[in-house]
């Protein structure tokens, strides 16, 4: 099959993680929206280790899976501390931090 | 005594080699102070402690500060009597002690030592400063006695007895120097010593700037003198003076800065404008530093340096043409005023002006002019506190239209006002007569024209100060009494206490007998004779001494009688006539010859729309453009923050913006 498709589905699912962050207020599917993008970097970096022929994108890729299993665990951490004191998880609410 | 050898200073072989500029073995060239002379320092120690004592003692002095001061001038006045006669016993060329006290500027080359020399100049300086000074302090004790801030004024005396002593003592001209700025500090204090009135502040401030511009000019000359012989002592440039190693415009350069400075301090033309506004200080100050001693040190300074001045022609040129004029100008703006002390401080620029004559006269005149200096120091104090006796009995008036008839009421006053009114006069035999007699003939006997123009500006200054200060003294003591013992401005003058009219009598007496004291038999000529060098007595005379002295009585017969006609036979208006009814000569000196006009429209206002320029400019200019940058960015970042929105998801809309056009420019670099 053709690699390029790889990267085109890698782009849709990037955009749609981007434009979920951007659009959706709810932090935990704001959050899932991040997941989303980090796994269509993945997929380009596995790709692009295919295309070249050489393993360096895949062991960025398990890399950035490490990562992402952190921050998932500090993410959920913070939404769940937020949740608790403001009765809400919605992004828009957290706002204090401002001019 | 010492058996130190010793030879005149500016002939003395030694000098000519100092012509190199650096590190010259500084060679005793006076005789050190041994003996009694040993105790030269206490002369200006007393009244220094005095000075310290009451300004640090505080409130617990107030009750014997004044004592104290009294004291500490009068033994310093002890003091200066016993170096005077022990200075006497030594021989004629060996009268010159100096005292090394401390090395003052060690720097590398330029060596400065703070020493005192005690000379046959500085010896008749000391003995009129602690003397006249201590008869001073002693009348202050009445004239001030319920001044709140009594222990302050005596404080400030006694710190200018120590500056005018130092000026008169330093052996180097940075010592003289130091002194020169002591004394216009204690002028200052004095002058604004009733500073809650504001002509007394501002008077003050005038006295503080003009001495400024004189100062100026003393400064240049010091450091031009370390900058061609390389030092300031006395003996090593007047050395260099008289051995001709400095260049003529150098030395014309040094006299004419020392001119300044002269002129600064001693009120000449054209600096003379602070001098009578200076009068708003208390009246024993007028009489001590405003007329005895302080402003007479421009006289000793061009004495002083006076083997300067004898290399100098052009320089002395300007030192009897800037005398002569200020002879007049002061003359004259003397008739026109009403208020005492104006009157005496206008006779005292003027008679300063004779000293500046005769001192720019060359050897012939040094010693008249310090001998003038010395019999003005009597009478001038002398009417001064006559003057400030009378202003205490008249309830602090000081017009003099509207005194009158008080000589029955002050006998002690009148008499002893009297005498010194005599003696400025030039009555025969008083001081006045010798020495200013002296001085005309010694401006005669210059020769050629300019001999002629200064006898007789001098000889028409004898006959004017012979109209004003009689209508002074008319005015004053005799007429028709101008004022009333009965109603609202009641007055009750009455004769001073002794303790004022008591230094009124020697100071009478000095004005007397002073003059032919020092004249006759040339004792003061040939006592000054090693420091000023030999007067060429007996030259050619312009005009017989007999018929410039009988023409010189006669103008000054005439200026009296011309006062005697107007102010004693016709009645005194008790208010002055407008300006309107009065010739144009009497406005113009009513404005002090527009000296004011003249310093405030081409100094003052120019000084000061060039401060105002420079004020816009610097906020306009400095202050703008750092005040505009600062604002700039403050207003833009205060517009910046604004993105702060505190909203994640337009963080991250930036975030991806950003990423974007980070994007875009790699794909434009790499593939474009």
């Amino acid at each position: 099959m053709n690699p390029a498709n790889y990267l085109i589905l890698s782009a849709l699912l990037f955009t749609i993680g981007a434009v979920g962050v951007l659009l959706r207020r709810n932090a935990i599917v704001v959050f899932m929206c991040v997941e989303l993008m980090l796994n269509a970097a993945n997929l380009t970096l596995v790709t692009f280790s295919r295309i070249n022929g050489t393993l360096d994108g895949q062991i960025i890729a398990f890399f950035v899976m490490v990562v992402a299993a952190a921050e998932v665990v500090i993410g959920l951490a913070v939404i769940l501390t937020i949740f608790r004191t403001r009765r809400s998880a919605s992004v828009d609410d957290v706002n204090l931090l401002k001019y | 005594m010492s058996t130190v050898p010793m030879s005149r200073v500016p002939t003395h072989p030694a000098a000519v080699p100092m012509v190199t500029r650096y590190a010259m073995p500084h060679e005793p060239h006076y005789a050190s102070a041994t003996g009694i002379f040993s105790v030269m320092w206490l002369l200006l120690v007393l009244p220094l402690a005095g000075a310290a004592i009451l300004l640090l003692g505080g409130r617990r002095t107030n009750r014997w500060g004044h004592l104290l001061a009294t004291a500490a001038a009068a033994t310093s006045f002890v003091v200066a009597l016993l170096l005077f006669f022990a200075l006497l016993g030594r021989s004629g060329d060996d009268r010159a002690v100096s005292q090394h006290l401390f090395s003052w500027i060690p720097v590398n080359s330029f060596q400065v030592d703070a020493g005192l020399l005690f000379d046959q100049l500085s010896a008749l300086f000391v003995l009129l400063i602690t003397g006249v000074g201590t008869l001073i302090h002693v009348y202050s004790i009445g004239y001030m006695a319920h001044d709140p801030a009594r222990r302050k004024f005596f404080a400030y005396m006694n710190l200018f007895l120590a500056s005018m002593l130092l000026l008169v003592l330093g052996d180097n001209f940075l010592v003289l120097y130091a002194g020169w700025e002591l004394v216009g500090l204690s002028s200052y204090l004095l002058i604004k010593f009733w500073e809650d009135r504001p002509a007394a502040a501002t008077a003050a401030n005038k006295a503080f700037y003009m001495n400024r511009v004189g100062d100026v000019g003393l400064a240049l000359a010091v450091m031009f003198m370390f900058a061609t012989v390389g030092s300031t002592n006395f003996d090593t440039v007047f050395g260099a003076a008289a051995a001709g190693v400095i260049g003529y415009g150098t030395l014309t350069a040094i006299a004419l800065l020392l001119l300044l400075g002269a002129c600064g301090k001693s009120g000449q033309f054209p600096l003379q404008a602070w001098l009578p506004d200076a009068m708003e200080g208390p009246t024993p100050i007028s009489a001590l530093i405003h007329a005895a001693t302080m402003v007479t040190a421009g006289v000793y300074l061009i004495a002083r340096a006076n083997p300067i001045f004898t290399e100098t022609q052009a320089a002395r040129t300007v030192v009897v043409i800037i005398g002569a004029g200020t002879i007049l100008i002061g003359c004259v703006i003397g008739c026109a005023y009403d208020d005492i002390k104006k009157v005496l401080a206008y006779s005292t620029v003027s008679q300063i002006g004779y000293m500046f004559l005769a001192v720019g006269l060359g050897p012939a005149g040094y010693a008249l002019g310090i001998m003038h200096l010395l019999a003005h120091g009597f009478f001038k104090a002398g009417l001064f506190l006559g003057a400030g006796s009378v202003i205490h009995a008249m309830n602090d008036e000081q017009d003099m239209r509207k005194y009158g008839a008080l000589w029955r009421l002050m006998p002690v006053t009148w008499a002893t006002f009297g005498i010194c009114y005599l003696a400025i006069i030039g009555f025969p035999p008083l001081s006045g007569f010798f020495t200013k007699d002296k001085i005309i003939e010694a401006a005669f006997d210059k020769g050629g024209t300019s001999g002629y123009l200064l006898g007789s500006a001098a000889l028409l200054g004898a006959g004017i100060t012979a109209f004003y200060m009689t209508r002074l003294f008319l005015m004053t003591f005799h007429g028709e009494r101008r004022w009333s013992d009965k109603g609202p401005r009641a007055v009750h003058p009455h004769e001073s206490p002794r303790v004022m009219t008591g230094p009124m009598i020697p100071l009478a007496i000095g004005a007397a007998v002073a003059g032919g004291l020092f004249v006759l038999g040339g004792s003061v000529q040939n006592w000054l004779a090693p420091v000023v060098g030999e007067s060429a007595e007996e030259g050619v005379h312009t005009m017989s001494p007999v018929v410039l002295t009988a023409l010189t009585l006669l103008v000054a017969a005439g200026g009296f009688a011309g006062a005697y006609l107007r102010y004693q036979l016709r009645p005194v208006e008790a208010v002055a006539p407008p300006d309107a009814e009065v010739g144009l000569v009497t406005v113009a000196a009513r404005h002090d010859l527009y000296a004011n006009t003249f310093n405030e429209a081409v100094f003052m206002r120019p000084g000061q729309y060039a401060t105002r320029f420079l004020v816009w400019l610097d906020t306009v200019g400095v202050d703008g453009a750092v005040r505009g940058s600062a604002a700039a960015v403050g207003g833009l970042s205060g517009r910046l923050r604004r993105t702060q929105t505190g909203f994640v998801r337009s963080y991250a809309l930036s975030m991806l913006g950003g990423a974007v056009l980070v994007v875009g420019a790699l794909y434009l670099v790499k593939v474009g």
